[in-house]
Order: C-alpha cells, then structure tokens, then sequence
C-alpha cells in the first residue's frame, strides 16, 4: 500500500477527472454570474449587476424558501423527535413497519406525491393557493431524514439504562424526555435539522407542481430563470444558491456520519 | 407500566396524523381517481398499452439502467481507491466529491449546461481539439450526464462505507496465491462489495426513474417517464391518466428499493 506504483497514479488521475466533472462546473456557474458578458471570457470583467438583478427579481423567492425550510424544520423537529423515540424503543416489527411506511414519501417520486395532495386537497379553501401546501410537501419529504437521523443515535447509545436511571431518581416522563432524551441525541437532531433545511430549501420535484405564481420558491425561480433569462443571470441567482446551500451541506459533512448519509439523500 | 406504553405511541400520534391525511389519504385519491377516468381501471395498463406512454416507459428504464451501470463503475474504482490509499488532501478531495450530494435537479440540469450546453465548457474543449462545438446538454445524453452527476457523491459515499469493511487480508491471500489484480477485484473485491453495490445501484436507478427537476430544465421534449406524465397532467389536463401513471411510477420505483433491500439482505435506507 505505500509503494505507489503507475496503478496508483492512474486511479489517483481517473479519482481527480470525477472530482473535476461535480466540480468545475459549480465553479463555472459561479464565476459566470459576477462576470459582465461570460461568452467574452472574463477579459470582459467582473460586475454584481446580474446578481442585483437577481434579487430585484426573485428575492422574494429567496425569502419564502427560508422561511419554509424554518417552518418545515420546525414541523420536522415536533413530529419526528418524538415519532423517532417511540421507534427507536419498541423496535418492534410494528415498528419497523411504520418506519418503512414513513419513509415511502422519499422512495416514491415527488410527481407522484404533489399530484395525490393536488387531488385531494384541490377545493379546501385557500389551502392549495397558501404556502403551507408546500410546507407539507415538504414536510413528508424531509421528515424520515429527521426520524432516520434520531433513531441512528437512539440506537448508538444506551437510552433505557440512562432513562431508567434518571427514573430511579425520581424523574417525571417530561424531564427524563426533555432532560436526558433530547441532550442525549443532540447530535441526531442536528444531522437531521442540516438535512431538512437543505433538502426543503432544494426541493424542486413536488413543489414545482404545488406553487402558485404567488407562491414561487427558489428552485422555483431557478427554473424559471434558467428557461428565460441570459446565463449570467441564471448564473447569478445560482450563486446566490450556492451561497445558502454550501455551508449547509459542509455542515452535514462535519456533524453527519457520512456512513449513514449515502444511502439518504434527495432525488434529482 | 401499561400506562407508559400508552403514552409511547401518543407520542406518535401528531406524526401519524399528519402522515396519514397528506399522505395515506392522498395516495388512496390518486389511486381512485386514476381509474375514476374515462378509461376507468384500464387506465392502469395504459402505461404498456399506450404506446406513446410505453416508448417512454423503455427509454425511462434503459436510462436508469445505462446511469446506474456508469455510476456503479466510476463510483466503484474512485471509492475502493479513496479507501484503500491516504495521501495528502485525501480528506479535501473526498469532501468535494460529496459537496453535490443534495442539489436539487434543476441545479444539476445548468451544471450539465455548464458543461455540455451551447457555451458549455467541454464545448469550448471539443472546439480546441477538433475545431467542431460539441453541445450534448439538451437530449437524452445530457440527461445521463447530469444523472450520473447527482448520483456519483452518495454512491462513492456507500462503496467507502462498505470497501472500509473488508478485510485486505483477502487480497492479499489471493495475490500470494497467484491472482492477478483484475482476478482480485473479480472474485475478491466486487463480491465482498455486492450488498453496498445491490443497494447503491437500486436507489440509483430508482432515483434516475423518478427524477424530474434535470429533464424539466435541460428540454421539456426529452422522452421520459416524469417528464411525459407532467405533459399530461398540464398539457392534455388528462388528470384520471397523469394519477394512473405516476401511481405506477411510484409503485415502480418503491418495489425496486423493496426488493434491493431484501438482495442485500440489510436496513438500508430508501431514497428516491
């Protein structure tokens, strides 16, 4: 293994052509929205013109998908925290199933899942024009990453001794919950709360199908940009997307396993 | 005791609710209206005997396959490597080949046009070498491309969990018994790495089936499942057959993972 002969240098070369091919172009998008004409090269210059293009046209996009991903974080974090306890202590085939149940939201297509609240929820008042019909969406979507993310730490550490213990000195379901539970998973919590955050603020598929013009998200407007506007400005609005979502995702990389993360991410 | 069983499954009971009505219900109405149509329950064969629907159904599926194949491969080589040799920004290159792993679709769709689109980079490398552009973004080509981009990060990710697992003691039993590198990771390497494979490539391809965001921004013409259901819901406005077909989709793509993760015979999460 420390000899390094030509095979080495040859996977080495072939390991650096893939991180090239997911890298360059990231690194394209970006430099093409701050320059002033990107067919021209950037001999043309540098300009913050397209991105305050940007945010003069969609910045309301950029402050909804914030504010929804808050939201369904939110959601996420009172129906998954719990929901994950209860999984992660009975560990039970009835469990399992339900834990295979929940996660169906992310191994069934988002097509399939906006189309079935479209149907079902069309007519429900102001229900179908509000941006809470996306925030289920994306509830659904991101939910079993938090349940997932919580269960994974449960069943690291050795919560029934921790709790009974806490029992034994006389400690109420509420402060064993909130006084040795939730501390004792923090690290669950935030895995999970990184993943949520990013995959709402990402979310395409389903919401594509549930926004209204007055609902319009940022991946949203993306699309819209990408479809009708100059390249440097879907360069631009790009950016400003990067620049929201890279901390994110290079925190999940910092507190996540990333063992557990392959096998849970979102869809394209 | 009995009460504090009680109040374990209390403590599911908002999730459940919520599940139940903006899911479970859900999905019952897609199923129902799906064969509410004027085909009525035929409409779920529609998807083998439309003949417009099928073509897309074969072309969604050689897709996959041919995206899954390429991933596994590439994915393969560079997270076997990346396991078995440290070396300086060792830790730096395998974080950047992970930074994708959750973009949405539609910012793999302008990476894709970042690279093989009219003012695209491997265009502008294409005219270098050979005076011709070459512009692939926007068909089915660009779609391969920009599906592998999204599924390279999580399987380099799984193959590393599972090629830190092997015992190297294998191979190198084998090597002293005579086997040659490529009969190595024939009969050593790529067996001991099947149930990460299995399962790698099952979400891999049922993501590829399902995927939507990529084909809407590199040409809403290419010739795919999600693509061509979308075209019916919004622009026939044929509701009853748009339901039937994404029902099927979903079922589709929810028994290949099902399946995969019985192959592979451990709890691997879904994703699609």
């Amino acid at each position: 293994m420390t000899r390094r002969g030509p095979a080495f240098w040859c996977l080495l070369g072939f390991t650096l052509c893939v991180c090239a091919f997911l890298i360059v172009p990231v690194g394209m998008s970006m430099l093409a929205g701050v320059t002033v004409n990107y067919q021209a090269g950037i001999e043309s210059g540098f300009t913050l013109r397209w991105v305050g293009q940007v945010w003069d046209g969609y910045s309301d996009t950029i402050f909804r998908s914030i504010g929804i991903a808050l939201a369904c974080l939110a959601c996420t974090l009172v129906l998954g925290v719990p929901a994950a306890y209860v999984l992660a202590r009975k560990q039970s085939g009835l469990a399992r199933a339900i834990e295979e149940l929940l996660v169906m939201p992310v191994a069934i297509p988002g097509l399939a899942t906006a189309l079935a609240l479209i149907v079902t929820y069309n007519t429900l008042g102001n229900f179908r024009t509000s941006w809470t019909f996306i925030l289920v969406g994306h509830v659904l979507f991101t939910l079993p990453f938090m349940v997932r993310s919580v269960i994974a730490v449960m069943g690291a550490i050795d919560m029934k001794t921790l709790e009974e213990g806490a029992a034994s000195l006389g400690a109420g379901f509420a402060q064993r919950f909130f006084g040795v539970v939730l501390p004792n998973c923090r690290s669950g919590i935030l895995a999970g709360s990184l993943m949520v955050v990013t995959l709402s603020m990402g979310e395409f598929n389903m919401t594509w199908l549930l926004h209204t013009p007055l609902t319009k998200t940022l991946p949203v407007g993306l699309a819209d940009a990408y479809a009708s506007l100059r390249l440097e400005v879907g360069s631009a609005y790009t950016l400003v997307f990067f620049v929201m979502i890279v901390p994110l995702l290079i925190g999940i990389q910092v507190f996540a396993r990333p063992v557990e993360l392959g096998a849970r991410t979102a869809r394209p | 005791m009995a009460r504090r069983e009680r109040l374990l499954y209390l403590l599911m009971l908002p999730a459940g609710i919520v599940f139940a009505a903006f899911f479970l219900v859900p999905l019952g109405q897609l199923f129902l209206i799906g064969g509410g149509g004027k085909e009525g329950w035929a409409a779920y064969g529609a998807i083998v005997t439309n003949r417009n629907y099928f073509n897309s159904l074969v072309s969604t599926t050689l897709l996959s396959t041919g995206v899954t194949v390429a991933t596994l491969a590439i994915s393969g080589v560079s997270g076997v490597f990346l396991t078995r040799n440290r070396f300086r920004g060792h830790a730096a290159l395998v974080a950047m080949l992970t930074l994708p792993l959750a973009f949405p679709g539609v910012v793999i769709g302008f990476m894709v046009i970042m690279l093989g689109g009219r003012q695209g980079v491997i265009g502008d490398i294409a005219h270098w070498l050979t005076g011709e552009r070459l512009v692939f973004a926007y068909s089915m080509a660009g779609l391969f491309v920009g599906y592998i981009y999204f599924s390279i990060p999580r399987t380099i990710l799984t193959v590393m969990a599972a090629a830190e697992k092997l015992d190297p003691k294998v191979e190198e039993a084998a090597r002293s018994l005579g086997a040659g590198p490529l009969r190595v990771v024939k009969d050593v390497i790529v067996p001991g790495l099947k149930p990460a494979l299995l399962s790698a490539g099952a979400i891999c391809f049922a993501t590829s089936m399902g995927a939507f965001g990529t084909a809407f921004t590199l040409a809403t013409r290419i010739n795919v499942l999600p693509v061509t259901i979308y075209g019916v819901f919004t622009d026939q406005a044929n509701i009853a057959a748009a339901a039937a077909l994404s029902f099927v989709l979903g079922v589709l793509t929810w028994a290949v993972l099902a399946i995969a993760r019985t192959a592979a015979g451990s709890t691997v999460a879904a994703a699609g």
